[in-house]
């Protein structure tokens, strides 16, 4: 099936199998890799990215069913001069990482998080943010990271 | 020895909180891990794995798989039987007439645990990779399997019927003062606690699965393997031995790791396949591991049953420990199987002034389940478990205070550096000190007041406060200790640190960092040498073809012998640049001193060069000293001299709600000694993960197996990684007492947060419920599970409690 989906600004059309998750349509076709795969029960989160504006399991969403969409990954969150997002510059400045792997679905999650509520307690975060998983930080950092964009009005 | 609040380097880069040079392309997408390279032409590679834990493979239909449009080739166990030169590795025979089956990448006749691999299918796409293996047909004869341990000790059913046992090896340490004192002191004892604890096996979880990409070269012979493994240097080796490759002609590389814990610090049947398989094609081969996959096909870790009984004299000092134990292999010796549970076999004293009075023996035993190895901490966390559990027994005997009990039996800090009854030295430590800080921390006195207030009879929130104190023994590993204990290699680090001609440096290191910040830490420590901005060192890791040597990282080596191997090489390189400053200033070299980056003479500030200008004379020649050699870099291999002990105090306070059984964690504390602190925001976040994963084992996981020995935990769905909203923010306090023995006075950290913390959560749900007399709860202790522990001890009983650490039910 052919479909055509926007991916941080650039259109894209594609002929896919209908099996084809979104996750896989945006590493294998559209080529950009920064959004990881960490399970396969939609559990982990290290996929997640923002689909028309929200943030998304992209393993729950077939890539037929994103035709016409908004898609924005990790990729496509800092600055084109290279100035990271106010998120990913929270996560560096409170070492809200380790391995990184989960970080791409963390940011896109948290990111998504603060537009809703802009201004939670670290309970609302925690709650917030219990779709990703991460092995490294025992969270502790990460919620941190997220207060603190919160704070600086990400 | 100087025990020091503050780093002991206070006007260096040592010490300072500085931010991750690891961190933009990880919070970018700009990492490429191995599932993320590209590559063409290469063809991807799926594995049909057994769904019986023990069955003879009668036939293997492969016809309607091949039939596939875009599947490639498929092949079975027997036809890829010529690939293997030798047996998959296990490099650590403990003792001489350990069994160790042979063990394959692919079954051939029979397989041993759900999961062990009976085909593969290579194919133009992951995804029809996957239909080649729906599609083929294989028929089993089951057989009955063994999934509890001591059943599997009874032999009743054999796991590998050509061994006759399911025994692998006993291993014994007994150290005495005169024959029989282990059993003297026992008779003698005032007091003796005898303990059965299980540690149930864990899927270690690391985010990223694994994944491999085997790249060859079809007419030059070289292959380029590049995998999701935490050990690149180890494995090249084990590959040629395995595959019989030449060695010089492999490459391996592991790009950016997503996370470990010890299951990547393995030799897997997939890597062995796709190096085998490309070479046997000429085409690169791919295979990503799926989650569902990772959970039986990648190691395990803990598995053991542990009896522990201490003898104390009437002030409840410990006079004797004896341990034994049950471990459980799994269905084969992965690289380092057998050896875990040794790793932890010093430490079953604790931080505890033992007389010569311990008497140890393991017993590794074979199951229809997928092999266990290395999980973080790796035999030390079970070991530490055992004694801190045991400790607040021997309290409750004793009737002190657990922290007071610890206090009569601490190691004391003028006593280091200590030699153990083991033989082994601690070289440096406070433990009164780390509990003082801790019990500060968390208000002890005010917690036990509260809990004397709250902890009524007919209360439904019981209060709780658990202490665990720890020693780690790591920094893996002085050789020749390895070598006493038929380790097949060595514990050395390598590095080498090149300035090049503009004055930036390259550090080429042997460790392999998986979100550990080695970049970072070991810029810190050549900027920190150098005088320079660690902005302008590269490290370069990870790579067989640029980091020839290194044994990798692995049980929290990688700062004190690696890292100590990178302030070595930049001493030797300052040294050389000595010779070439003295040269051009025309003054003795002894009369130079290294200060801020430059070379001044003594006595005469204004009289300087810097680095900068030596570094260009020594890549330009043209006015070196005679017979001294071009370049300024320096190569050190690092072999330490004992293992870096760290240590701390954990204490955890929880309210148990008795209706319920949920366990709420109101406060955890957590003070860790590591020496010199390098970079202290990398060491927190280290701390913060490795209790995590320690509370996670006490609260949430455990690899569950079905009689059958089917993993019922086989997806995140169903094996309970905490997520951030089942946890608590954590409490970190901290001493610095540098180690002795290395010249960076460090220790490692990698794994003692895990390793303080699953004891300090248990014995905090043990204090709480200890007034309704429970005097255990298994782990993990899951709100049902605390209900019954409840339950059975109001209404004793002599149920049998399981003996399987899988968890069978």
């Amino acid at each position: 099936m052919e479909i055509t989906v926007t991916v941080n600004g650039t259109q894209y059309t594609h002929d896919v199998e209908p099996r084809t998750l979104l996750v896989q349509y945006i590493r294998e076709h559209v080529g950009l890799t920064g959004t990881n795969i960490g399970c396969d029960t939609s559990s982990c989160g290290a996929c997640s990215l923002h689909l028309n504006g929200e943030a998304v399991k992209s393993c729950t969403v077939l890539a037929v069913q994103a035709d016409g969409a908004e898609i924005r990954t990790i990729e496509g969150m800092a600055a084109d001069d290279g100035t990271l997002h106010p998120m990913q510059q929270a996560f560096m400045e409170n070492h809200g990482l380790q391995c990184g792997y989960c970080t791409p679905g963390m940011v896109m999650a948290a990111t998504s998080l603060l537009r809703e509520n802009p201004n939670p307690t670290e309970e609302e975060v925690r709650i917030g943010l219990e779709g990703n998983l991460c092995r490294c930080t025992g969270y502790h950092n990460i919620v941190k990271s997220v207060l603190a964009a919160a704070s600086a009005g990400a | 020895m100087t025990i020091t609040e503050e780093p002991a380097t206070e006007a260096g880069v040592i010490g300072r909180r500085i931010l991750r040079k690891e961190d933009p392309v990880l919070l970018t997408g700009e990492a490429v891990f191995t599932n993320d390279m590209k590559v063409a032409g290469a063809l991807y590679m799926a594995v049909l794995r057994s769904p019986y834990a023990h069955a003879r493979i009668e036939s293997i239909d492969t016809s309607a798989a091949r039939a596939i449009d875009g599947v490639r080739a498929v092949y079975t166990g027997a036809d890829l039987a010529d690939l293997w030169a030798a047996p998959m590795p296990c490099a650590w025979a403990v003792t001489e007439d350990m069994k160790n089956p042979p063990h394959h990448p692919i079954a051939t006749d029979t397989v041993n645990f759900v999961g062990d691999g009976v085909a593969v299918v290579l194919a133009d796409t992951d995804a029809i990779a996957h239909d080649g293996i729906e599609a083929i047909d294989v028929t089993y004869e089951p057989l009955d399997a063994v999934t509890d341990l001591e059943d599997a000790l009874s032999d009743r059913v054999l796991v590998h019927e050509e061994l006759g046992t399911n025994t692998s090896y006993t291993w014994n340490l007994l150290v005495e003062e005169t024959d029989g004192a282990v059993q003297r002191a026992f008779d003698e004892a005032a007091h003796t606690v005898s303990e059965r604890y299980v540690q149930q096996r864990l899927i270690p979880m690391a985010m990223e699965p694994r994944a491999v990409v085997a790249v060859p070269q079809p007419f030059g012979g070289d292959i380029t393997l590049y995998s999701a493994t935490q050990i690149p240097h180890v494995l090249k080796v084990m590959i040629a031995v395995t595959l019989g490759v030449p060695e010089h002609q492999l490459r391996v590389v592991a790009p950016a790791v997503g996370g470990g814990f010890g299951a990547k610090l393995d030799v897997y049947a997939e890597e062995l396949l796709c190096v085998a398989l490309a070479r046997k094609l000429g085409t690169p081969v791919r295979w990503n591991e799926t989650r569902s996959e990772n959970t039986v096909a990648s190691i395990q870790g803990r598995g053991q049953i542990q009896h522990v009984e201490l003898a104390a004299d009437s002030n409840g000092k410990l006079t004797a420990i004896r341990v034994r134990l049950t471990a459980d292999m799994g269905a084969y010796l992965q690289l380092i199987t057998p050896g875990i549970p040794l790793l932890g076999a010093f430490l079953y004293a604790g931080v505890y002034d033992l007389p010569k009075a311990y008497d140890f023996s393991c017993t590794g035993v074979f199951t229809t389940l997928t092999p266990t190895d290395a999980y973080r901490g790796a035999g030390r966390p079970e070991a530490t478990y055992a004694i801190e559990r045991a400790m607040d027994a021997l309290a409750r005997e004793v009737g002190v205070d657990p922290l007071e009990l610890r206090r009569r039996n601490f190691i004391r800090a003028e006593q280091f550096p200590y030699e153990a009854f083991t033989g082994l030295v601690y070289d440096s430590g406070d433990h009164d000190k780390a509990a003082t800080i801790a019990a500060d921390l968390v208000d002890y006195d005010g917690v036990r007041a509260r809990q004397a207030t709250q902890n009524v009879e007919g209360a439904t929130k019981r209060l709780g406060l658990g202490v665990s104190s720890y020693f780690e023994m790591c920094g893996l590993a002085p050789s020749r200790v390895l070598a006493s204990l038929n380790y097949s290699a060595g514990g050395w680090e390598a590095a080498t640190v090149r300035i090049l001609p503009t004055a930036k440096v390259q550090v080429v290191t042997g460790t392999s960092p998986h979100g550990q910040g080695h970049e970072t830490a070991w810029s810190m420590i050549v900027a920190d040498k150098l005088g320079i901005d660690p902005a302008d060192v590269d490290v370069l890791h990870s790579d067989t073809a640029i980091a020839p040597l290194g044994m990798d990282t692995y049980g929290s080596r990688s700062l004190p012998v690696g890292g100590v191997a990178v302030g070595m090489a930049c001493d030797r390189v300052i040294e050389k640049a000595k010779q070439i400053a003295a040269h051009q200033m025309e003054a003795n070299a002894d009369d130079l001193e290294f200060v801020d980056g430059e070379f001044r003479v003594t006595g005469t500030p204004s009289k300087a060069t810097p680095l900068a200008a030596i570094a260009f004379a020594a890549f330009t020649a043209h006015d070196l000293p005679d017979g001294l050699e071009p370049n300024l870099e320096a190569q050190v291999t690092y072999d330490p001299p004992n293992f870096s002990w760290p240590f701390g105090t954990h204490m955890c306070l929880v309210e148990v709600d008795t209706e319920t059984g949920d366990v709420d964690v109101l406060k955890y504390v957590a003070v860790d000694d590591c020496g010199n602190q390098v970079n202290p925001l990398i060491v927190e976040g280290q701390v913060h993960g490795g209790v995590i994963q320690g509370l996670a084992q006490a609260l949430y996981e455990g690899a569950s197996y079905d009689t059958d020995g089917n993993l019922q935990t086989s997806t995140l769905a169903e094996y309970l990684v905490p997520a951030a909203s089942d946890v608590p923010p954590l409490t970190l306090g901290h001493s610095v007492t540098p180690s002795p023995t290395n010249s960076l006075g460090v220790k490692g950290v990698g794994e003692a947060g895990t390793i303080g913390s699953a004891p300090a959560v248990m014995n905090a749900i043990v204090d709480a419920l200890s007034g309704l007399g429970v005097r255990d709860v298994p782990m993990p202790a899951s709100p049902n599970t605390v209900w019954h522990a409840m339950a059975s001890a109001t209404a004793p009983s002599d149920t049998a409690t399981s003996s399987n650490p899988g968890g069978t039910t």
